[in-house]
C-alpha cells in the first residue's frame, strides 16, 4: 500500500490542531488553520485524483487492526463518499476565512474545534467499520455543539441544547443498532456486511428504524427538524456553513450507506414513510420558510425543504432519484454554504439578521446583489446552475417511482421560488432608506475570494456537471445492485441464508 | 456559424454585465449591440439557408450535460426551419430594440446592466428555440424567465416593479410545474427527450394510457396538457396571464422585447415544435383552442377601457397569443407561426412607438392626458399607424392585399371557421367578436393619443374612477417616477436613433405578410417548414363570402365605434365611464382575475406558513418535544448559575463520556460476539 492518503486527509487537521494548541495566539491560530485546511484540500483532490472511476467499489483502503474482536480501523472511498470528502475539505478554508475577523473571541479554541471538526467529519466519510463510524459520527457533533454554544448568538444555549437533545437521542438508538448488527453477525466491517447483508426481515425493521431515527435527525426531516432552524440561528457564520454544508449531508450519506444496501426489506416496506415525510418537508417548510422574519431562518427551513429531495430521490432506489439525491447534497452543501456565507456578510456590517432591518442594498453594495442573486438562483432551482441538477433529477426519479410524488414535489419548486425571491427583494431591492445602512460598503477582497469561486462552481457543476457524474456513476450502479440482490434474497427466503450462516459457524 | 449566433449574445452579456463599469456604458452598449447585429445577420444568412433555401436540419452538438443512468441531456444547437424563423425574429427585434434603447435609456446610469440583461434575455431566448430536447427547451425556457424577472425589476427601487419581477416568475413556475412533469412524463414514456426520437415514437403511443396520478390517462393527451400548462403560462393565457400587464413596469424597450415579441410566444412555439405530438391528441387540441380563443376574447374586452398606453398594448398582447394558440388548436401551426411572425413586428413597432411617446411626454403613460399629439410627433404618429393598420389586419380580403396582420390573423379565423368541429365554431365565433375588440381598443387608444385636443395640462379625474382598494385605476407609475405631462409645445420627436427601429419594424408590419404568405402558408409551406411542423391541409378552401369579409366588418365597426367615441362624441364615453356599469367595471377591472389568485393562493399561502411555523413548528413539535424537555431543565436552574458557556461545556463533556464510554465497552467485550 502506498501513501495512506485517506488518513492524512482525516488526521492532518488533527495534526494543525495541535500546532494551534503549541502557539495560541489569534493570529497565528488563523493563519495555521487556514494553512491546515487548503493543504487538507490539496489531499482531497489528491484522492480525486488517485480515484478509479470505472471500479464501483471502496478504492485507497486502508485497515489496521484497532480494538480487536474484528473490529479495525478501516478506511476507504467509493463514488459517492469520496465526493463529500471533498466537499468538506473544500468548505473548510472558506469556513476559516468566513470567520477571519468575525470571530474575535477565543481564537484558538474556535479553529481548533474547526479543525477537530474537520476530523471527524472526513473521518466519518471514510470509514468502513461501524464503531469507527459511530465514533466519528457522534464525535464530530460536539465541536459543533461548542462552536455554537461558546461562539453562538444570544440564544445559544438554548440552540445548543436542542441540537445536542436531538441528536443524542437519535444517536442513542443508531448505538444500539450497531451493537445488536454486532452481535449478530460478529462484524463490524461494513465492507464485510455489505457484501453479505443477510439481516431478517423483522430484524431489518428495527434495524433501519434506529438507524433512520439518527439520520432523520440528521437530514433533517419532518417532524424532527426544529432544531436546525434554532442551531442555524445562533451558530457563527462559518458554523452554519458547516452545518449545512456538511453536518446534514451525514444523513443522507448514512441512507446511502446503511439502510438501502444493508436492509432492502425495510427500505422497502419504509418507503412510503420515508416519502410522505419528505413531501411533508417540501412543502410544509416552504410555507414556513414563507413566514421567515429572519434570513438564517428562511434558509434554514429552505434547506430542509431541499433534503426533502434528497430523502425522496434516495429512496426511490432508482439511477436518476439517488444520483439526483448526491448531487443535490453535493449542490446544496455549496449553495446553502454560499447563502449563509452570504448572509454572514451582511450581519458583520449590521448585526441583525432581520430581514425587516435591510432594503435597497443593491444601491450600495452592487456586487454583494449580483452574488447573492446567482446563490438565490440556484437555490431555487435555475436551470443552469448546480441546484436544477438535484431538483430535476431526484423529481424525475421520483415520476417513475410514483407520479404522485413529482407532482407534490413539484409545488416545492413553485414555494421555494415564492420564498426565495421574497427573502431577496425585501433585502436586496427596495429604495435604500434605513439609516443604519446609509454607510455600508460593498464586499472587501476577502469577501469576494470568498464567494467567487462558489459562484465558479456553482454555474459550473450546472453547466457541466459531468465530473460528478462520471464520479457517481458505477457506485450508484451499484448501490441499486446490492439493494437488488439482497432484497431478491430476503424474498427468497431470510431463513435459508440464516440456517446457511449458522451452517457456516 | 449556427453556434455564434447562440452564443455572440451571451459574450456580449458577459462582457456588459462583467466588466461594464470599467469599460463604461457606451462601450458596453456598443459592444452587446454589435454583437446583437451579427447575430442577427447570421441568422439571415441561416434563415434563407435552412427555411428558404432547403437545406437540411443542422443540429451541433456543444457539450455533454446531464447524464445519469439512462437519461442523457446535451447542449446542442438545432437549427432547422421553426428555428430559423424564430432566430429572425429573435435577433432582429433584440437588436433593433438595442439600438432603440441607445436613446430610450440614455439617461439611465445603470445602462451597461441594462444591455447585459438585454443580451442574456437573447442568449436564452436562442437557447430555447435552438435546443434538440426538451430539457435545453426548458433550460432557456427558465432563463427567459429570469431575464424576465430581471428586467421587469430593472428600476429597482419601485416597489412596484419589484412586486410585478416577483409576480411573472411565480406565475411562470406555476406553468412550468406543468412543463416539468411533462418532461419527466415524456421521459418515463419514451425514455428520450430528443424532439427527433420522442416524434418518431409519438405515433406508437397512440391510444395507449400510463399510471398518472392515481389515474390511466391517454398519454398523448396527458402529456400534450401538461406541456400546454407550461406555455399558458410563458404566453400568458387565461388562469396565467395576471403577470404579463404587470410586467408593464419594465422599460418600454423591454416590453417590446420580451413581453410582445419574443419571450411570450415561447408557448406558441412549444406547442408548434411539439405539433407532431399534439397532433396525435385531439383533446387536448381542443382543450388548446378553448383557451386560445377565450383568452383573445377575454384579453380583447380588458382592453377595451384600459387608460394606460402601455396596458392597452399588453392587454393585446395576450389576445393575439390566445389567437396563435386557437389556430394551433385546430391544427393550423403554420398559421399560428406565421401570426407570431408577424406579431412580432408589429407589436414591438407599437411598443416602440408607445415608448417614443413615452418618451416624448417625459415618461408619462396615461392617454387621458394625451390627445393631438399627431402634429407634434409626427413619425411616431405615422408608425404607429402602420401598426394599429397592421394589429387590426386591414386589407381587402378578395384581392388579397393587406397589411402583415391582415393575412395571419385572417387565416386564423378562416382556419377555426374551416375546422367544422364544434370548438371551431366557438374559436370562430369569439375571435371574430375579438376581432371587432381589437379595433376599437387600438383605435381607441391611437385617438386617444394623437387625436382630439391635447389634454396633458388638464387635470384627470381619478374620482370617476371604479373604487377598489387596490388602485388599480391609477395608471402605472411612469418610467421615472414623475408624473408631469409636458406642455404640448415641448412634446418633441425622439432621437434618430429611436426612430429608425421604428421605420425597419414598420416595414415588416407593411410587407412580412404579404411577402412570406406564400412559404408560410400557401403553395410552397410544405417545402417551407418540411419536418420541423405539421402543415395540414386544407384551411383555406372555399369559404364562404361573409366569413372571408366577416374580420374586415368588425374591424370597421369596431373602427367607428372608437371614432364616434373618442372624437365625435368625447363627453359620451366619459359620461358612459362615469356610469360605472358593471360589465364596465367588470372588464376594467380584469375579471377580478388578482382579486381572485390574491384571496385563493397568495394571502392563504403565508398565513398558512405562519401558523405551520408558530403552531405547528412551535406549539406542536418543540411544545411536546425540546421545549417540553428544556423547559424542566431551565425551571430547574434558572437563577441558579448565569446562562453561560458553562453549561455547553456540560453538556459536551457528557456526549464525550458517552463516546469514549462506548469505545470502552467495545474494547472490553470485543472478543465474544
Amino acid at each position: 500500500m502506498s501513501l495512506p492518503i485517506l488518513s492524512l486527509c482525516t488526521f492532518v487537521p488533527l495534526l494543525g490542531a495541535l500546532a494551534i494548541l503549541v502557539v495560541p495566539k489569534a493570529q497565528s491560530a488563523r493563519w495555521i488553520a487556514l494553512g491546515t485546511t487548503v493543504v487538507v484540500f490539496a489531499l482531497s483532490l489528491l484522492i480525486w485524483a488517485n480515484f478509479d472511476n470505472s471500479n464501483p467499489g471502496f478504492q485507497l483502503v486502508e485497515k489496521l487492526d484497532w480494538l480487536g474482536g474484528g473490529i479495525s480501523y478501516h478506511m476507504g472511498v467509493d463514488g459517492i463518499s469520496m465526493l463529500f470528502v471533498v466537499l468538506t475539505a473544500g468548505l473548510m478554508p472558506f469556513c476559516i476565512l468566513a470567520s477571519w475577523e468575525s470571530i474575535e473571541t477565543r481564537v484558538a479554541e474556535y479553529m481548533v474545534a474547526f479543525l477537530v471538526l474537520e476530523t471527524m467529519m472526513i473521518g466519518v466519510f471514510c470509514a468502513l467499520d461501524l464503531v469507527l463510524f459511530y465514533v466519528l459520527f457522534e464525535g464530530g457533533l460536539i465541536p459543533m455543539f461548542l462552536i455554537i454554544g461558546v461562539w453562538g448568538g444570544k440564544r445559544r444555549v438554548y440552540a445548543s441544547f436542542k441540537f445536542f437533545l436531538y441528536t443524542f437521542i437519535g444517536s442513542v438508538l443508531m448505538l444500539l443498532a450497531i451493537m445488536s448488527m454486532y452481535w449478530y453477525t460478529g462484524t463490524t466491517d461494513i465492507v464485510a456486511l455489505l457484501e453479505n447483508p443477510n439481516f431478517p426481515p423483522h430484524m431489518q425493521t428495527w434495524l433501519w428504524l434506529a438507524f433512520f431515527a439518527s439520520f432523520a435527525v440528521k437530514m433533517p426531516m419532518w417532524p424532527v427538524h426544529t432544531w436546525l432552524p434554532d442551531a442555524h440561528v445562533e451558530a457563527p457564520t462559518a458554523g452554519s456553513v458547516i452545518l449545512a454544508g456538511i453536518l446534514l449531508k451525514m444523513g443522507g450519506y448514512g441512507f446511502l450507506c446503511f439502510s438501502l444496501p444493508m436492509f432492502p426489506s425495510a427500505t422497502e416496506m419504509f418507503a412510503p414513510l420515508v416519502f410522505s415525510m419528505s413531501l411533508i418537508a417540501i412543502i410544509y417548510t416552504s410555507l414556513v420558510a414563507l413566514a421567515q422574519e429572519d434570513m438564517k431562518k428562511l434558509i434554514a427551513y429552505s434547506s430542509v425543504a431541499h433534503m426533502g429531495f434528497v430523502t425522496m430521490g434516495i429512496f426511490t432506489v432508482n439511477h436518476q432519484g439517488i444520483e439526483g439525491g448526491i448531487f443535490q447534497m453535493l449542490s446544496h452543501g455549496v449553495v446553502s454554504g454560499a447563502l449563509f456565507l452570504c448572509v454572514g456578510v451582511v450581519y458583520d456590517r449590521i448585526h441583525t439578521r432581520e430581514i425587516a432591518a435591510y432594503g435597497g442594498l443593491v444601491n450600495r453594495m452592487p456586487l454583494y446583489a449580483a452574488f447573492f442573486m446567482v446563490f438565490t438562483l440556484a437555490n431555487v432551482g435555475m436551470p443552469g446552475t448546480s441546484g436544477f441538477i438535484g431538483e430535476f433529477l431526484t423529481m424525475l426519479g421520483a415520476f417513475l417511482h410514483n407520479s404522485w410524488l413529482a407532482i407534490f414535489s413539484a409545488t416545492g419548486v413553485i414555494l421555494s421560488a415564492a420564498y426565495a425571491l421574497f427573502l431577496y427583494r425585501r433585502i436586496i431591492f427596495g429604495a435604500l432608506v434605513k439609516p443604519s445602512l446609509k454607510t455600508i460598503q460593498d464586499l472587501t477582497p476577502r469577501e469576494i475570494a470568498l464567494l467567487a469561486p462558489l459562484v465558479i462552481i456553482t454555474i459550473g457543476l450546472g453547466i457541466y456537471p459531468k465530473p460528478v457524474f462520471d464520479v457517481t456513476t458505477p457506485a450508484v450502479a451499484k448501490l441499486i445492485n446490492d439493494n437488488k440482490t439482497a432484497l431478491a434474497m430476503d424474498k427468497a427466503g431470510g431463513k435459508v441464508a440464516i440456517v446457511q450462516k449458522e451452517a457456516a459457524q | 456559424m449556427y453556434a455564434a449566433i447562440v452564443f455572440l449574445p451571451l459574450l456580449g452579456s458577459v462582457i456588459a454585465g462583467l466588466f461594464g463599469r470599467v469599460i463604461g456604458a457606451r462601450a458596453s452598449e456598443l459592444v452587446t449591440t454589435g454583437l446583437l447585429f451579427v447575430s442577427a445577420a447570421l441568422s439571415v444568412v441561416a434563415f434563407t439557408q435552412v427555411a428558404l433555401g432547403g437545406g437540411e436540419t443542422q443540429i451541433i452538438p456543444i457539450l455533454s450535460w446531464i447524464h445519469s443512468g439512462s437519461f442523457v441531456a446535451d447542449w446542442m444547437v438545432r437549427v432547422d426551419t421553426i428555428t430559423a424563423v424564430m432566430l429572425v425574429v429573435v435577433t432582429g427585434v433584440s437588436s433593433l430594440v438595442h439600438l432603440y434603447s441607445f436613446g430610450y435609456m440614455a439617461d439611465d446610469p445603470h445602462r451597461a446592466r441594462f444591455f447585459s440583461y438585454l443580451s442574456l434575455f437573447t442568449f436564452a431566448m436562442l437557447m430555447l428555440v435552438t435546443a434538440n430536447n426538451f430539457l435545453q427547451l426548458f433550460f432557456g425556457w427558465e432563463g427567459v424567465g429570469l431575464a424576465s424577472y430581471l428586467l421587469i425589476g430593472f428600476w429597482h427601487t419601485r416597489p412596484s416593479a419589484n412586486a410585478a419581477a416577483m409576480k411573472a416568475f411565480i406565475v411562470n413556475r406555476v406553468g412550468d410545474f406543468g412543463f416539468a412533469l411533462g418532461i419527466f412524463g415524456i421521459w418515463a414514456v419514451f425514455g428520450t427527450l430528443d424532439f427527433d426520437e420522442v416524434f418518431a415514437a409519438a405515433p406508437s403511443m397512440v391510444g395507449r394510457t400510463f399510471e398518472f396520478a392515481g389515474f390511466y390517462p391517454d398519454i398523448l393527451t396527458t402529456l400534450c396538457l401538461l406541456l400546454f400548462v407550461g406555455a399558458m403560462g410563458k404566453s400568458a393565457q387565461l388562469g396565467l396571464h395576471t403577470w404579463l400587464p404587470d410586467a408593464m413596469e419594465g422599460p418600454t424597450p423591454v416590453s417590446a422585447l420580451i413581453h410582445a415579441a419574443t419571450m411570450v410566444t415561447a408557448g406558441v412555439f412549444l406547442v408548434c415544435r411539439c405539433s407532431p405530438m399534439f397532433q396525435l391528441a385531439p383533446t387536448a387540441l381542443a382543450f388548446v383552442t378553448i383557451v386560445g380563443a377565450t383568452t383573445a376574447f377575454f384579453a380583447a374586452t380588458v382592453g377595451l377601457f384600459q387608460n394606460d398606453i402601455k396596458r392597452v398594448i399588453a392587454y393585446s398582447t395576450c389576445s393575439q397569443l390566445g389567437y396563435m394558440f386557437a389556430a394551433a388548436g385546430v391544427m393550423a401551426y403554420n398559421a399560428a407561426m406565421f401570426h407570431l411572425f408577424t406579431h412580432a413586428f408589429f407589436k414591438a413597432l407599437l411598443f416602440l412607438g408607445a415608448g417614443s411617446v413615452i418618451h416624448a411626454m417625459h415618461h408619462e403613460q396615461e392617454m387621458r392626458k394625451m390627445g393631438g399629439l399627431y402634429k407634434a410627433i409626427p413619425f411616431t404618429w405615422a408608425m404607429m399607424l402602420i401598426g394599429n393598420l397592421a394589429l387590426t389586419g386591414v386589407g381587402i380580403p378578395l384581392l388579397h392585399i393587406g397589411f402583415a396582420g391582415f393575412y395571419s390573423k385572417d387565416a386564423i379565423i378562416n382556419s377555426a371557421f374551416a375546422a367544422h368541429s364544434g370548438v371551431g365554431s366557438y374559436a370562430f365565433t369569439l375571435l371574430l367578436l375579438a376581432a371587432g375588440m381589437t379595433s376599437f381598443y387600438a383605435w381607441r387608444q391611437f385617438l386617444m393619443t394623437f387625436h382630439g385636443p391635447y389634454r396633458g395640462d388638464a387635470h384627470v379625474d381619478h374620482g370617476h374612477q371604479p373604487a377598489d382598494d387596490h388602485a388599480h385605476d391609477e395608471p402605472l407609475e411612469n418610467d421615472h417616477g414623475h408624473h408631469h405631462a409636458p406642455k404640448l409645445s415641448e412634446v418633441h420627436e425622439a432621437p434618430l436613433v429611436m426612430l429608425v427601429p421604428l421605420g425597419i419594424l414598420a416595414l415588416g408590419a407593411l410587407f412580412a405578410g404579404a411577402g412570406f404568405f406564400h412559404a408560410f402558408l400557401g403553395e410552397g409551406a410544405h417545402e417551407f417548414w418540411r419536418h420541423s411542423l405539421v402543415v395540414v391541409e386544407g384551411h383555406e378552401g372555399h369559404l364562404p363570402l361573409w366569413v372571408e369579409f366577416g374580420p374586415l366588418v368588425v374591424t370597421a365597426i369596431g373602427f367607428l365605434i372608437a371614432y364616434y367615441y373618442y372624437i365625435l362624441h368625447p363627453e359620451v364615453a366619459a359620461r358612459m365611464q362615469a356610469k360605472q356599469g358593471l360589465l364596465y367595471l367588470f372588464f376594467y377591472n380584469k375579471w377580478y382575475f388578482d382579486e381572485l389568485y390574491d384571496f385563493l393562493f397568495v394571502r392563504p399561502a403565508r398565513r398558512f406558513g405562519r401558523f405551520l411555523w408558530k403552531r405547528g413548528d412551535g406549539t406542536v413539535i418543540d411544545g411536546l418535544g425540546p421545549d417540553g424537555i428544556a423547559a424542566r431543565v431551565l425551571d430547574a436552574t434558572r437563577g441558579a448559575v448565569r446562562l453561560q458557556t458553562g453549561y455547553v461545556y456540560h453538556y459536551a463533556l457528557a456526549m464525550l463520556l458517552g463516546v469514549v464510554g462506548l469505545a470502552t465497552w467495545f474494547m472490553i467485550s470485543g472478543g465474544a460476539p
